[in-house]
């Protein structure tokens, strides 16, 4: 009897390629994920170096980060300039290196064309038991298929088109543990809200988050990337759930999936990856799915959350002096005084997309509260960006398209949008957004900008209300 | 890479928790495709505000800096460890760092030094009276002026990269034969990956 291990444990031990005397391993990567904004200095760096792509088969490109979300083409399907220069550049330069090396790439007019952590695991790229990476912090949302996944620089993104590997420490494994029933109205993002909010955004640091308990268990696979999405919000390295019969149904038939025979030797491959009875986890959380309400942030920080029932807190109600002092200045930032009902906060702009929160289940979610209702007239803007090509195709047939813009929603092309504001979509200074994205970071939205991170259902109830909004009000009684 | 093995000079009394990569370095400045020249957009919305430590003469060019818990949290962006470099900063001394950014400033020869929040104090203190601060990965020590000596643990492998300006890319290239018979077993093992 081998001793027993745990899902992280497994997977890398399974991408062990060599060990070094001083403990750092040579781990293996199954799947690159590439975008523009964090690879031209690593392909550059690989030119000067007389280098080349080794594994560009486990390589995919696309573009997301800089494109804008308007329209790409013109009537006649030509494809339209990009104002920016710099973004121009940018995406030209994705271009041109990926195909250089051989690399897969989806162009930005192409109808699987998306937010690389849409993509992935759409496309049946992510897989189980798998290494994936991509230099972006993001990349935890594909553990939400039992990969094991994780962020990287651009010098790891050069390391690992060199030579398919990354020199590693192996983390701690921490177990989140979500049992019992959730409550009418809450949503996988306030699952993960809570969480973060619970364990701090350095809670998770050094580990590899596993989500455990019935609550991750009984969750769709879009669910699941909600979560895992966000572990880096936590500080985890990433965040993993074991890959069961929910996660194959998600996977069997996507494109990069493999088939026929391969598909049944992966199965059961997958089902043995799960964490075997009595495994230690070096760091254990338990929460009681009964507690977690439909939450919101209030601050700059993720882990700066609240229930939509709460108000904003009083800075000096925390113990940490310099928490007292952020908490102070987070306030400031926001424009908001403690005491406050965080339902009594109105909102100037409504995002509805980003890797945490723009797959079909979100705008399903979201067009739900939306339908029959309208957009405030106090709101500035309210955007839907839609996580693919794919999603915006499949919202579009089941008529979520018309359900938006009835309601005096825009409804974009695809792509990271307003969640970073490196393309043209930017809240406007001072202005404070209901988004569903993950980060609520000072300027993370652009120059000025106030987020509160909400569910895309929390985001619609802000948009039609004009306030943040309990979306329980807007959706009657539990069925 | 440049090898780095002592950093000694003035250290910037930052301070702050949280501190995460899109307040080092904002998106916008992300557009480029050089390494290059991301100084002048460090720390930019702390530099809007007044007598904030950047724009402090007391401090400038100094090559360490000091900050509080979660240091470097948020987007994988290396553009991070390049701004802090391009503006001159070798070691960033904190109680804590985020995973990702600590081995971006590893790559980039900027020592990422942990000690606990106490030292951090007397540090912070020591820097806002301008006085030196020495860090040394020989020794694997804080040290400064006042007979104040803290030592700090680094990981032997990043410690050995920083010491030597090792080129990891380089070492791993030279195990090509080890990786070749990895991706061969594992063909035979699981031929769908």
């Amino acid at each position: 009897m081998t001793e027993p291990k745990t899902l992280y444990a497994k997977i890398w031990d399974a991408h062990v390629v060599d060990t070094r005397a001083d403990g750092t391993a040579l781990i293996y990567i199954d799947r690159h994920l590439v975008h523009e904004v964090t690879s031209p200095q690593a392909f550059e760096g690989l030119r000067a170096a007389g280098r080349t792509v080794r594994r560009p088969d486990l390589t995919l490109a696309v573009p997301d980060h800089n494109l804008p979300t308007t329209a790409r083409t013109d009537a006649k399907g030509a494809r339209l300039p990009i104002a920016d220069a710099e973004s121009a550049a940018q995406l030209a330069a994705l271009a041109s290196n990926a195909p250089a090396a051989g690399i897969r790439y989806i162009d930005a007019v192409a109808a699987e064309q998306g937010i690389v952590h849409v993509v992935g695991p759409e496309q049946g790229f992510t897989l189980p038991g798998t290494t994936v990476v991509c230099g972006d912090s993001h990349t935890s949302s594909h553990g939400a298929l039992g990969a094991l996944a994780f962020g990287i620089g651009t010098s790891e993104v050069e390391h690992v088109l060199a030579t398919q590997t990354l020199l590693l420490q192996r983390a701690k494994a921490m177990e989140v543990r979500v049992d019992g029933v959730l409550g009418h109205g809450v949503t996988p993002k306030d699952v993960i809200l809570h969480i973060i909010g619970r364990i701090g955004a350095a809670g998770g640091t050094g580990h590899v988050i596993e989500y455990t308990g019935n609550v991750f268990r009984e969750m769709s696979v879009e669910g699941r990337l909600t979560v895992a999405n966000m572990s880096i919000e936590a500080g985890a390295r990433a965040g993993l759930m074991a890959p069961d019969d929910i996660t194959f149904a998600y996977l069997k038939g996507r494109p990069m999936a493999p088939a026929g025979a391969e598909w049944d030797k992966a199965v059961a491959w997958w089902r043995t990856l799960a964490t075997d009875p009595g495994a230690a986890y070096d760091k254990v959380v338990v929460i009681d799915a009964a507690e977690i309400a439909p939450s919101l942030t209030w601050g700059t920080s993720p882990e700066d959350v609240v229930a939509i029932t709460g108000v904003v807190p009083d800075p000096m109600s925390f113990a940490d002096p310099s928490k007292q002092a952020a908490a102070q200045k987070s306030l400031d930032y926001m424009g908001l005084a403690a005491g406050t009902r965080m339902q009594d906060v109105a909102v100037d702009m409504i995002f509805i997309g980003s890797c945490t929160n723009s797959r079909i289940e979100d705008l399903r979610a979201a067009a739900d509260v939306v339908r029959g209702r309208h957009v405030a007239d106090t709101v500035h803007q309210a955007l839907v960006v839609p996580g693919s090509g794919l999603v915006k195709r499949q919202a579009e047939a089941e008529g979520l398209d018309r359900v938006f813009v009835e309601a005096g929603f825009e409804w974009r092309e695809p792509g990271c949008s307003m969640c970073l504001a490196m393309n043209p979509d930017k809240v406007p200074p001072g202005m404070r957004c209901a988004s569903t994205s993950n980060r609520n970071f000072v300027g993370r939205q652009g120059p000025g900008a106030r987020t509160h991170l909400v569910s895309p259902a929390m985001a619609a109830a802000a948009a039609v209300t004009g306030h943040l909004a309990d979306v329980r009000d807007l959706m009657g009684a539990a069925a | 890479m440049k090898p780095v093995v002592q950093v000694k000079g003035v250290a910037i009394p930052f301070g702050r928790k949280n501190v995460d990569t899109d307040v080092i370095i904002p998106a916008h400045y992300l557009k480029t495709i050089s390494r290059s020249g991301l100084g002048r957009g460090a720390f930019e919305v702390v530099r809007r505000e007044p007598d904030n430590v950047f724009d402090d003469p007391r401090y400038a060019g100094g090559p360490i800096l000091i900050a509080g818990d979660n240091f470097g949290c948020g987007s994988s962006r290396e553009h991070a460890a390049w701004a802090l470099g391009d503006m001159g900063i070798q070691a960033v001394i904190a109680p804590s760092y985020s995973d990702i950014f600590s081995g971006n400033a590893v790559k980039n020869g900027i020592v990422p030094v942990v000690l606990p929040q106490e030292a951090i104090d007397r540090l912070m203190a020591v820097a806002a009276e301008g006085q030196p601060v020495t860090v040394d990965l020989e020794t694997c020590t804080v040290t400064t002026p006042y007979q104040d000596r803290y030592s700090f643990t680094i990981d032997p492998f990043r410690r050995d990269c920083l010491m030597h300006g090792l080129d990891e890319i380089g070492l791993t290239m030279a195990q090509g034969d080890a990786i070749s018979a990895y991706e061969a077993k594992i063909g035979a093992e699981r031929g769908w990956v």
